[in-house]
């Protein structure tokens, strides 16, 4: 029925036209300044941390092991969105007052950290004990070890699954339009708000969103086989 | 020289070595034989420090390590170079070529410059036969090729002593002979050796002394020919009768 009405209607189909051409401009603006560097930020942030949890789990000192324990449990059991609120809404209460952009990128790099630092602790735990004793065998030490040879490993391993966590956080910086951030999607609310054409606005939304997803699993590609080049 | 004195090892319960004493002196090749269980594996991890033993003292060219003691990680990495450890199943670097993966040491561990690494590498892998191979990965090398690049990567440390695990265990038996080669040559250059190994030519041929161990303890000690020929203990007996 809907679809008939537009296309019986030149005159629609020309209004129709002209806001997906109008709306297109600001939405790319957003996702260029807001949507990209929020995920690419909160990614390498999100890395770090991940890292330096993945290493805390696996340590062999105590407190280490307990503090990466509690704070993946926190961040994986309550919802991203009301960690945003918290950050965003809740602080101020104790006197700490953060910009929009700020506080989404510690929401999401601390969501990051928290999930991807499984994810590198299994690929570390998965790579062979003879590779740590090779690598003590020739007088290095642990963190020489590491970073040399387990990690170079683990990293290969990682790609897919980590992948998934960076394709998933484009998506979910749309959540930052409810803490003010005026990325992509919340340039598509202002400008659906404006003129009723929901189901266009929106819909050009998620177009963007999955263009910018697919020539990230592009990229995932192009990593794998150039890390792949000794598995041969 | 290498000595080994009151050697015990114990995981948990389980004592597998039960009082070690060794002497190697230097440029010697020592072939240790033994039932599996026997704990052979054991004293080589333990001269590597790979496992702590749980007492007893070991040294190497005057220095001198006691485990009835706690001790430093420090130490225990500097104590490691002066051995070399060549594995059973290689345990090469995956993500390093054959070069990379004797380079990796002396650059990382001896800071020594990239072109230093490279040249020592080189030459070292001209040695083993894989000047071909260089730059290789290991999956795309074969057992016997993987292996003698573990014996390089080894050897690039300059270490006193090399210690071998079983290396030719893993090896399909037409790769076997061009490992053992590499490492009579080494044995013929003086280097100071002691080989875990099943391959009594080997130990016939390259051993300047045979050692069977057998529940954790040195059963008997002799040259070749005499262990060979002529054992003196029991245990001895059943096992050369058993493999032979």
């Amino acid at each position: 029925m809907y679809l008939n009405s537009i296309f019986s209607d030149p005159e629609r189909v020309a209004k129709l036209m002209d806001i997906a051409k109008t709306s297109l401009q600001p939405m790319l603006e957003g996702a260029v300044t807001y949507t990209i560097p929020l995920t690419i930020i909160s990614f390498i942030v999100g890395l770090i941390l991940a890292v330096l949890t993945a290493l805390g789990r696996i340590s062999h000192i105590k407190i280490f092991r307990g503090i990466a324990r509690v704070y993946v449990s926190i961040i994986r059991g309550t919802p991203l969105l009301v960690q945003l609120f918290i950050i965003f809404y809740g602080l101020p209460n104790l006197g700490v007052t953060l910009d929009p952009f700020i506080s989404a990128i510690i929401g999401f790099s601390l969501s990051v950290g928290a999930y991807a630092s499984e994810i590198i602790r299994a690929a570390i735990v998965s790579t062979p004990k003879g590779q740590w004793e090779a690598a003590y065998s020739i007088g290095m030490s642990y963190t020489q070890a590491l970073r040399r040879i387990i990690l170079p490993q683990a990293a290969r391993v990682s790609i897919p699954p980590l992948s998934n966590s960076f394709i998933s956080l484009v998506k979910d910086t749309s959540l930052a339009s409810l803490v003010l951030v005026t990325e992509m999607f919340r340039r598509a609310q202002e400008i659906a708000s404006r003129n009723y054409e929901f189901l266009l606005v929106y819909s050009e939304a998620a177009l963007i969103y999955w263009v910018i997803c697919f020539f990230l699993s592009i990229l995932q590609q192009w990593v794998e086989k150039r890390l792949d080049r000794y598995t041969s | 020289m290498i000595s080994i004195k009151g050697l015990y090892k114990q995981f948990g319960s389980l004592e597998v070595l039960k009082g070690i004493d060794l002497e190697v002196e230097k440029g010697k090749v020592v072939v240790v034989i033994g039932p599996s269980g026997s704990g052979k594996t054991t004293m080589l991890r333990c001269l590597n420090v790979l496992e702590t033993p749980t007492k007893g003292v070991i040294s190497i060219e005057g220095k001198s390590f006691d485990f009835s003691k706690p001790v430093a990680k420090s130490t225990i990495a500097s104590f490691r170079r002066l051995t070399g450890m060549v594995f059973q199943s290689y345990n090469l670097f995956p993500h390093k070529t054959a070069l990379e993966n004797v380079m990796e040491g002396p650059m990382i561990v001896k800071k020594e410059h990239k072109d230093t690494a490279r040249k020592k590498a080189q030459s070292l892998l001209n040695k083993v036969g894989l000047e071909d191979k260089m730059d290789y990965y290991p999956a795309q090398l074969s057992g016997g090729q993987q292996q003698r690049v573990g014996i390089a990567r080894a050897l690039a440390m300059e270490p006193e002593v090399m210690l071998f695990d079983e290396p030719t265990s893993a090896l399909d038996p037409e790769l076997v002979g061009e490992v053992l080669k590499v490492m009579k040559d080494l044995a013929q250059e003086g280097m100071t050796m002691i080989v875990v190994t099943h391959e009594m030519r080997f130990a016939r041929e390259a051993a300047d002394e045979v050692i069977f161990m057998d529940g954790g303890v040195v059963v008997e000690r002799n040259k070749p020919e005499e262990i060979f020929t002529n054992p003196k203990e029991e245990r001895t007996r059943k096992f050369l009768n058993m493999i032979q």
